[in-house]
């Protein structure tokens, strides 16, 4: 992309941003709309980040990728794969057209996550356009930076209500030098158990995820070790002697943990159009939970921390769903809900509902003043 | 009582002297005795941090034991209006604890704690004064440990590490606190308490926790942090290997990571340091070498073989003129003995040196070190260079003598100058130290205008009447305008091409 186009996309956002504020007409904004499902549903007119696209730089040696809001995630990671480098949090698309920014802006993260750390820890810098249009770049493109506050890690997550992102650098890995997956029946409570245990041990443990029935029974974990060759080759006859494992065919692996991070695995294609489904995050400790009403398929990950399972998508379920995330320490999220549900219903646990949250919010409420003092990106996509 | 090393007008005195007991009458009712200190000759051990070129005696120091003295010794202040600095182990190294002469310092050393361990979850609940190194020492015996490690960290505590973000060695490798950290309890000024963070992952809404980390003690004050545990390495090798030609050393460097290894340890020493550092402790260091790089590998045996084969392949195809490989722990703890040492090796060379903290992208350290040659001969002053080279964290250590006052300005403005040569090397004036007031001024090359402010809008969103450390780190509109006017001589500005104002 030349300056002069990469200028005058940024002059345009700027314009729609002044008018907006202006007009008092807030605007949503929108990489690939891969991902516009998630999150409190809105109406604000769109403002399109795609026209600002492409890798301002990347050097292999150092680690990191510096790109426009609108670029193609998958051009991201097929440039990274000519190098053997990856995403280590293996953001989920959801489709073909996801954007880097609508990456980071959802701040959502694969199976990596769990020993890679989330979208947020790789963030090292960002250039964005704030409710004023001013045109501002936090962090940079080194490891370590502790000048001034870390502004670019408050976007992960923010879901484009604290400011436009028109550029980001985040630290990429070196693809593992080996890859195994191995699977083997187990019942929830095991899985649990043997997962959290390994992970407290000096074993390549990558990703795991257990899949199984809601009561909690029978069920299929899945674990996948990364690492040196030599390591890898080392675990598995550990973890063979806790459980009968069956190492599976790479291109059979691959696709599942690509299948699991888009949610194309069958436990989360059931979909009702009267069902929601429904994220919830936990600390390690916690053990099986009885939830009631859900359907058939329960799908963990994280060993644990990430659960996902489908029911009515009503109010009612969603409260009893939440006050058993709160009572374990966790909180829940209506990740995606069925074509029938009631689209304006509230998707996030609110921080009010959190312990000490009174002081948070004000914060929080101030914060978003302070990037956007007219409310031009008041989505309201997060609470 | 009055600030003895202060010369202040009379006005201004009494002024102060009538605060100062307004305060200790205030606090006194909250805190025992032995926890509230005035005098002159108990306030004079926190006039300054780990910088003591700059100090500054507070109005009064306060060492609360608990949580709810944190609290009601917030909430009084902020009645007040009486301006805090918080302080951990005082082991900083820009002045971030540095006393405001109408504020009180706020110690969190007595909160030292260890609240829970659990082996399960790999988590630790920790008050802010448990030091960096106890942690690890406490979980040891599960095969766990915590990742960051300062070279403070005999010292340092957990609650000032969250609060500059600290690294270390192995950051590479296992992150900064950032990344080890998932939940951190506090106060804001208005004395209210608050949690960010949490230990379900990915908690949806603005991740209040990544601001706060490295906010310098000006967003909230720490009163518990859960840390992440890790698996302990079964082991850990390092590879000694030896440059004659700096630019060579610094490409290995790139050519280790560009190979998709990342060590658990990548340190680099120039010729000078070397020479320093083995007087001192005897290592066996390549004397003649311009550079040595230590490369850390740590996992299971079968991995550390692997990595340390493929090290060494990369390491001699950048040239490398010789190569030693740690055969036992004990040889692994003497080649590292001379990095962790060469602060207290360059304090024998000199009277004082002036430690710096920038940061580079890996590519230009060969760069800034030559730079910084030539800077030596224009400031008429030496400089050794130790550094985390893995992420391009420098440490310059300028030797002068303090005792000479012409001598510590130089020394200033060389320290400053490589500050504005790491911003216009895509870097950044600080990796791991924080700005405190140290590097205030140089956040004006840094910055323009518009990150100010939003930086002030930030702070102003947690602590809207600016009584938490504010002197600190984020530079006012005036003091840069200041900081301009006084860096242009000969009508020649410094890097042209930033913005200024």
């Amino acid at each position: 992309m030349s300056s002069l186009q990469s200028s005058s996309a940024i002059d345009l956002f700027r314009e729609q941003i002044l008018a907006a504020s202006k007009n008092k007409t807030p605007l949503s904004i929108q990489g690939g709309g891969t991902k516009s499902w998630y999150g409190n549903a809105n109406t604000f007119t769109k403002l399109e980040t795609r026209s600002y696209s492409g890798i301002l730089e990347y050097q292999p040696e150092e680690l990191v990728i510096t790109a426009c809001a609108g670029t193609p995630l998958k051009e991201i990671e097929a440039v990274l794969a000519e190098k053997n480098q990856v995403l280590a949090f293996e953001p989920p698309h959801f489709g073909d057209g996801a954007t880097f920014g609508g990456a980071i802006a959802a701040g959502l993260a694969g199976p990596g996550r769990i020993s890679a750390g989330n979208l947020r820890d790789f963030v090292l810098g960002a250039r964005i356009l704030d409710g004023k249009g001013q045109d501002l770049s936090f962090g940079g493109k080194v490891m370590k930076n502790v000048a001034g506050y870390d502004v670019s890690r408050l976007l992960p997550g923010s879901m484009g209500t604290l400011s436009l992102l028109l550029e980001a650098s985040v630290k990429v890995l070196p693809r593992p030098a080996a890859t195994t997956t191995l699977r083997c029946p187990i019942t929830q409570a095991r899985a649990l158990q043997l997962t959290n245990e390994w992970a407290g041990q000096p074993l390549p443990l990558s990703a795991s995820c257990w899949i199984g029935s809601s009561t909690g029974g029978d069920g299929e974990l899945t674990i996948r070790l990364a690492g040196a060759a030599a390591a890898v080759k080392a675990a598995i006859p550990l973890m063979g002697a806790a459980v009968n494992v069956v190492e599976l065919d790479p291109s059979v692996a691959d696709a599942f943990w690509s299948n699991l991070r888009e949610h194309e695995l069958p436990a989360f294609q059931n979909l009702n159009n009267n069902d929601t489904l429904y994220r919830l995050a936990l600390p390690a400790v916690c053990g099986p939970l009885a939830i009631p009403n859900m359907n058939d398929q329960l799908v963990l990950e994280w060993h644990g921390q990430q659960r996902w399972f489908t029911a009515s998508g009503d109010d009612v379920t969603f409260a009893t769903v939440k006050t058993l995330a709160n009572a374990n320490g966790g909180h829940a999220t209506r990740f995606k809900q069925g074509a029938h549900v009631d689209p304006n219903q509230q998707r996030f646990t609110l921080l009010s509902e959190q312990a000490h949250s009174v002081a948070l919010e004000a914060v929080q409420a101030r914060l978003k003043a302070s990037f956007d003092p007219a409310g031009v990106f008041a989505t309201s996509r997060l609470p | 009582m009055i600030p003895m090393n202060m010369v202040i007008p009379p006005p201004e005195l009494a002024a102060i002297t009538a605060l100062q007991s307004k305060l200790v009458s205030a606090l006194r009712p909250i805190l025992p005795e032995h926890a509230l200190l005035w005098e002159p000759e108990d306030t004079i051990p926190y006039e300054c941090d780990g910088l003591a070129a700059y100090r500054r005696m507070p109005l009064a120091v306060a060492l609360p034991e608990t949580e709810e003295q944190v609290a009601r010794i917030l909430k009084i202040c902020f009645n007040m209006q009486v301006p805090i600095v918080p302080r951990g182990s005082g082991t900083g190294l820009s002045g971030g604890a540095m006393p405001m002469s109408q504020g009180l310092v706020l110690s969190l050393a007595k909160l030292k704690k260890i609240i829970s361990i659990d082996p399960f979850t790999r988590t630790a609940v920790v008050q802010p004064g448990v030091r960096n190194l106890a942690i690890s020492e406490a979980v040891a015996h599960l095969g766990l440990y915590y990742a960051p490690d300062p070279s403070s960290q005999i010292a340092c505590s957990i609650g000032g590490n969250v609060n500059e973000n600290s690294g270390g060695v192995h950051c590479l490798k296992y992150g900064l606190t950032l990344h080890n950290v998932l939940k951190v309890r506090g106060i804001l000024m208005s004395g209210e308490i608050v949690e960010f963070g949490s230990l379900a992952p990915d908690s949806p809404g603005l991740d209040l926790l990544a601001v706060v980390m490295g906010s310098e003690g000006m967003l909230a004050v720490v009163t518990e942090v859960t840390v992440k545990l890790i698996a302990k390495p079964k082991l850990a090798r390092v590879i000694m290997a030896s440059f004659d030609d700096i630019e060579k050393g610094a490409d290995a460097v790139a050519a280790i990571i560009a190979a998709g290894i990342i060590p658990a340890g990548l340190e680099m020493m120039d010729k000078a340091t070397t020479r320093a550092v083995e007087e001192f402790v005897h290592a066996g260091y390549d004397l003649d070498a311009e550079t040595i790089l230590l490369c850390e590998s740590d996992g299971t045996p079968e991995e550390v073989a692997e990595e340390i084969e493929r090290m060494t392949k990369v390491l001699e195809q950048a040239g490398a003129s010789g190569i030693q490989i740690s055969q036992n722990e004990a040889e692994r703890l003497k080649f590292w003995s001379g990095r962790k040492n060469a602060f207290p090796a360059a304090g024998r060379l000199a009277p004082d040196y002036y430690c710096m903290d920038g940061t580079i992208p890996r590519r230009n350290i060969g760069t800034l070190l030559r730079r910084i040659q030539g800077m030596e001969k224009k400031y008429g002053l030496a400089c050794l260079n130790v550094f985390h080279a893995g992420d391009g964290n420098m440490h310059p250590l300028i030797l002068f003598n303090g005792a000479d006052q012409e001598e510590w300005h130089r020394a200033e403005e060389f320290g400053t100058e490589i500050l504005e040569a790491c911003v216009e090397l895509d870097g950044t004036i600080t990796g791991e130290h924080g700005v405190g007031i140290e590097k205030i001024n140089s956040m004006c090359v840094q910055f323009g205008e518009g990150e100010r402010e939003s930086f002030w809008g930030v702070k102003a969103a947690f602590d809207p009447e600016k009584l938490l450390n504010p002197d600190k780190a984020i530079p006012t509109l005036n003091r840069c305008a200041e900081y301009g006017r006084m860096r242009i001589s000969g009508g020649s500005v410094p890097h042209p091409e930033l913005e200024r104002f």
